[in-house]
């Protein structure tokens, strides 16, 4: 291109001009009422928070609430590299405190559900799974969350808790582990790999297994002494253009209405906070 | 603009205030991200930690899983474009866009099909376990998906550079009683060689960059399906500088592609110029 420098240098005003527009307060954040929050959650809570979501504008009117569903771990990566939202619910602790330890968090966390590991299997069963000491055969095809994701690292609590209960053994955790094939990046993909057929079995959250995912597999329940509790906490973030918005919506999901709805969706109330 | 402005010039200018303000934001867009990346390693540290044996891994199987597909669709793509480039038939414009179709694909769907019909439950699943071929969560099966991504952008390029090789050279080469494969192997092939090598370094820079078709046909496991897109992404959560590594590696791998590919469609290789640009003088 052929400029005379005239004009290249008008375009450089012009552009110059155009920055402190675009990061002025007023632009970025808005000073009208927001019309909308964004809301960061943990892949598992996607059916229950977009429920709550639907509740949370119906009381809210004209307001739209806009969820990105990940694993927890892609979430707080994204929190911590500038990404914005007005609240952010995780599927474990260790993630929530990584986002607050950097500073992100407007309040302190607090748990709003609970959740148990179960394993599921095709429907098909084409592993012939029928218990959990048979996932230590070798040459099954084990799905599982990365480490990084709470499910995955659920999962491996659970599989070393089970080295202590009669009739597993101590070389459980490593022989199952030894028959994964995939680790995914979250819960969904876990499921979405058993549903199919493709794996032979998976370790998801019980309230993964919706009616629409029912119909494709087989649920296996670990046994109480060595199940892992999961908990949720959710807290509102510290740039959410509308401070006061973000808190409302924490406090739904914390109320009897957001109680209510994860219930029906298959999460466990969370403990009663101390006094 | 002053009545004393040259006439034309009140027109002009504008136009390009306005181009050069659209190409500088366009250029601060598509540089800024990679201006990032390469200010986050100095060239010390990323060799020092070329040597990681979770980047060695990644690097590995990235390498050898886009070789294989470039491979197979230079083997599959160049009968199959030459077929589509010089022969008319029944069904050839559907077969064209059937052909094309995964290059607007969105990967994860594509994953998500490649599963649905090579799956253990998929449409050919039960032929290939009678076969004794599995591909979900095997290598194997990255290059599958690989291939299902890359081919198209080899197909539109081998296409185009054998459909613009000049009838009148084949004519001549069948009047010095070249049979069919020699008329393929020595007239056809060179002239249309440079379109064929920029489009296996496209094919090859879009299987080197795969991530979502392979994460959701072929899974995620270090060493076996984690090639170095999902290791970029994983590690992004974990391991930090191994994702900056990693990324950076295969931005200069790519540059290197786009390179070669440039390389190849302006003849920029002395052989290539000759057979790709007929010389008006030929030499005695």
């Amino acid at each position: 291109m052929n400029l005379a420098p005239r004009s290249a240098r008008f375009a450089a005003a012009a552009l110059l001009a155009l920055l402190p527009a675009a990061t002025h307060p007023a632009l970025a954040s808005g000073r009208r009422p927001a019309t909308r929050i964004t809301v960061f959650a943990a892949a598992s809570l996607a059916e229950a928070f977009i429920e709550i979501g639907h509740d949370f504008e119906s009381s809210h009117p004209g307001l739209s609430v806009r969820f990105d569903f990940e694993g927890s771990q892609q979430l707080a990566a994204q929190l911590e590299r500038g990404a914005a939202a007005d609240v952010f619910a995780t599927a474990d602790q260790r993630w929530m405190a990584d986002v607050q330890s950097h500073g992100l968090l407007a309040g302190d966390p607090r748990p709003f559900a609970r959740n148990h590991l179960v394993l599921i299997v095709p429907a098909t069963n084409p592993g012939r799974i029928h218990a959990l000491p048979d996932l230590a055969r070798r040459g099954l095809k084990l799905v599982v969350g990365a480490d990084a994701v709470p499910v995955g690292h659920y999962t491996r609590e659970l599989l070393a808790r089970l080295e202590r209960v009669d009739g597993y053994g101590p070389a459980f955790r490593r022989s199952v582990l030894a028959n994964v094939v995939s680790e995914e990046e979250n819960v969904k993909a876990v499921v979405g790999k058993v549903q199919l057929g493709e794996a032979d079995a998976g370790f998801v959250y019980r309230s993964d297994v919706s009616s629409s995912v029912a119909r494709y597999v087989r649920v296996i329940e670990p046994p109480d002494s060595a199940q892992v509790l999961a908990t949720y906490p959710i807290a509102p973030l510290a740039h959410a253009p509308d401070p006061a918005l973000a808190g409302d919506f924490v406090a739904y999901v914390l109320g009897p209405g957001g109680r209510r709805t994860l219930q029906r969706h298959g999460f466990l109330p969370a403990e009663a906070p101390a006094p | 603009m002053s009545p004393g402005a040259r006439p034309g010039a009140a027109a002009i200018a504008p136009l390009h205030v306005a181009a050069l303000l659209a190409t500088t934001l366009l250029a601060l867009l598509l540089a800024l991200p990679l201006l990032g990346l390469l200010v986050r390693v100095s060239p010390g540290e990323l060799l020092a930690r070329l040597g990681d044996e979770k980047v060695l891994e990644a690097l590995r199987l990235s390498l050898a899983t886009s070789a294989a597909a470039t491979v197979l669709v230079a083997l599959l793509g160049t009968p199959a474009a030459y077929l589509l480039a010089t022969r008319q038939f029944r069904g050839r414009p559907a077969l064209e866009v059937l052909l094309d179709l995964p290059m607007v694909m969105p990967p994860t769907m594509a994953g998500f099909a490649l599963l649905l019909a090579f799956g253990r439950t998929g449409l050919a699943g039960r032929a290939l376990s009678l076969a004794g071929i599995s591909l979900p969560f095997t290598t194997l099966g990255v290059v599958v998906a690989q291939t299902f991504m890359a081919a198209p952008f080899y197909l539109v390029s081998a296409r185009a550079g054998f459909a613009g090789v000049d009838r009148r050279l084949l004519d001549a080469a069948a009047t010095l009683r070249a049979g069919e494969t020699q008329r393929f192997l020595r007239v056809v092939l060179p002239l249309a060689a440079p379109s064929l090598l920029a489009g296996l370094a496209m094919s090859a820079a879009r299987a080197l960059g795969e991530f979502g078709a392979t994460i959701t046909f072929a899974g995620n496991l270090p060493g076996v399906t984690q090639t170095m897109p999902l290791a970029v992404y994983v590690a992004m959560q974990s391991d930090l500088d191994a994702a900056i590594v990693l990324a950076v590696l295969l931005l200069l791998m790519s540059l290197g592609l786009l390179l070669a590919m440039r390389a190849a469609t302006r003849g920029a290789w002395p052989g290539l110029a000759r057979a790709g640009r007929p010389d008006p003088a030929p030499a005695r």
